[in-house]
């Protein structure tokens, strides 16, 4: 690997440490950044020269640090500096005892603070997550553009505002109790989810383009779960978003269209992702503190232990819904279930199942895709016919509407043998 | 004799490694490891998951099972090689020859006491 890939993935992995302590340090979101951009510029020239310094996140908050205090006194000769912004001229010492003070208690909440503000209740969750992926994983302005399939321009106007909202509004920086943090905690699982999802639901067209936020989605994760280890819905998290992006090079056929689970080839899924998705789940469930992540974990895990399709076992996974319908009720969720009671008791219940959530899904592309599946396998293809052109009529992307056509071909294709026959 | 060869690196480096890095430092060490198999000198190699997904049996009385890797390290145990080197100066050539396809983190050499060969799979 060049200098140039090494010192940035040691930029990249340093970046939420880095850049939360200075947050806390500067209490402003543009002059942190600033400074860790300065920080990372200094780094570029002198790691290859004199080596990377042995705790990268350190270095980069110190150098950031007196950065950013020159360049406040050379503005601004009377400006007040933060308090205890003594510059430190031996960087070597200072480092150390720097490295010491930071893996203490005070890293841990620098980034939970520096992923909860990008999930403020005043963003939308758009702006969320696009100011997710810029604070927090530094991804630029026109990566995460093109990941949302929108202008730069959008883009930056997206991120600008959303910036401006969270300079107006109160960022906590003191120390959160334990129920502060477990809220925050909470928040932030979501909008990772919420990434994740982004980059999950794109169709086969724009998969490729929007992997990256299913990738972005796992560190976060993973980096999340490294500072609270022994959350069981945390590890719920990563083994949910592991799992189900193990099975992402399997989901789309090569004209794009969506490939659903019973027909994907198992033997493109990814088995490091696999492996570790299992032990996570297996972790969390010693913990015996059940929770909406783990439970749908726990369902994706049942599909990924299946080695065919028919190993599947749908009665646990009908029960494993059943607890979130519980926990989380929701018709979707509702939904969901029905795909596993139609495997279990077959497609006359699970239409049964779904009748009541007509109204309420009435704009959903899926409630009419799985009705008119079910309908099929009834044999009322001409019910089917209707729902599944509802399904097409509400698609969001072009696999969705290829997958549905595919039915319908399929009840064209019957029906015309049919008459043949007659 | 018997050498380990102890991979410490920082996993939330490794971890940023994009796929395509990941794939070519892979490529790099399958070539290392081609030669030493052909020489006859290459054990079990492992890869292990990052540490989030490590859990440690602390051998108390009664023993008590904590979430997370044994100890909490600046970098971090991923993988190991078990390998047949004659002399402590060979050992080091072979982890040389790995470091130079691997670059970043540090190689703990360590002779083999006791070793039961491989009779699992994945």
């Amino acid at each position: 690997m060049s200098d140039l890939a090494w010192i940035e993935a040691a930029l990249t992995s340093a970046r939420p440490q880095a850049l939360g302590a200075l947050l806390r340090y500067f209490r402003n979101l543009d002059t942190a950044e600033e400074a860790f951009q300065n920080a990372c510029l200094r780094a570029l020239k002198s790691w290859p020269q004199n080596g990377p310094p042995r705790d990268a996140a350190a270095w980069l908050i110190m150098v950031g640090r007196n950065v950013a205090i020159d360049d406040i006194r050379k503005t601004s000769r009377h400006a007040p500096l933060p308090e205890d912004a003594a510059e430190i001229s031996d960087l070597d010492d200072a480092e150390d005892q720097l490295a010491e003070r930071l893996d203490g208690s005070h890293y841990r909440d620098d980034i939970l603070r520096l992923l909860f503000i990008c999930c403020h209740p005043q963003l939308p969750a758009t702006q969320q997550i696009a100011l997710a992926l810029r604070i927090v994983s530094g991804l630029s302005v026109k990566q995460i553009a093109r990941a949302f399939l929108v202008s730069d321009a959008a883009m930056e106007q997206r991120i600008t505002r959303a910036k401006s909202a969270i300079a107006k509004a109160e960022v906590p920086f003191e120390t959160p109790g334990a129920p502060e943090r477990a809220e925050r905690l909470a928040a932030v699982a979501a909008m990772i989810y919420l990434i994740f999802n982004e980059g999950y639901s794109a169709g086969g067209d724009s998969a490729d383009v929007r992997a990256p936020l299913c990738e972005e989605a796992i560190r976060l994760a993973r980096l999340l779960l490294k500072l609270f280890p022994a959350e069981p819905e945390i590890m719920g998290l990563a083994a949910l978003l592991l799992l189900q992006h193990a099975r992402s090079a399997a989901r789309f056929d090569a004209a794009g269209a969506l490939v659903l689970l019973d027909e994907q080839d198992r033997s493109h899924w990814n088995g490091a992702m696999i492996a570790e998705g299992l032990a996570l789940i297996d972790k969390a469930m010693r913990h015996r503190r059940t929770g909406a992540y783990q439970i749908q974990a726990a369902i994706a895990a049942l599909h990924a232990r299946a080695a065919e399709p028919e190993d599947t076992d749908w009665l646990q996974i009908d029960l494993l819904y059943g607890s979130l319908e519980i926990l989380q009720p929701s018709p979707v969720v509702t939904l969901n279930r029905s795909v596993a009671v139609s495997k279990v008791r077959g497609a006359q219940a699970a239409l049964d199942m779904i009748a009541p959530l007509a109204e309420r899904l009435s704009n959903y592309f899926h409630f009419f895709g799985v009705q008119g599946a079910y309908l099929m396998q009834l044999g009322r293809n001409d019910d089917a016919r209707i729902s599944f052109n509802r399904a097409i009529a509400l698609a969001h992307t072009s696999a969705e509407a290829a997958h549905i056509r595919m039915h319908l071909d399929r009840l064209m294709e019957e029906s015309k043998s049919g008459c043949r026959m007659g | 004799m018997l050498y380990a060869i102890l991979c410490y690196h920082d996993e939330a480096v490794t971890g940023a490694w994009s796929k395509d890095e990941d794939d070519a430092v892979m490529a790099r060490l399958a070539v290392v490891h081609g030669r030493l198999a052909v020489q006859g000198r290459l054990g079990p190699v492992a890869r292990l998951l990052p540490t989030t997904a490590a859990t440690t049996l602390r051998k108390d009385d009664p023993p008590i099972v904590l979430d997370g890797p044994f100890a909490e390290t600046k970098e971090q145990l991923l993988g190991f090689y078990v390998v047949q080197a004659v002399s402590l100066d060979d050992a080091l050539s072979i982890a040389r020859e790995l470091g130079e396809a691997n670059p970043g983190g540090a190689y703990e050499i360590r002779p083999i006491g006791t070793f039961h060969g491989n009779t699992v799979t994945p």
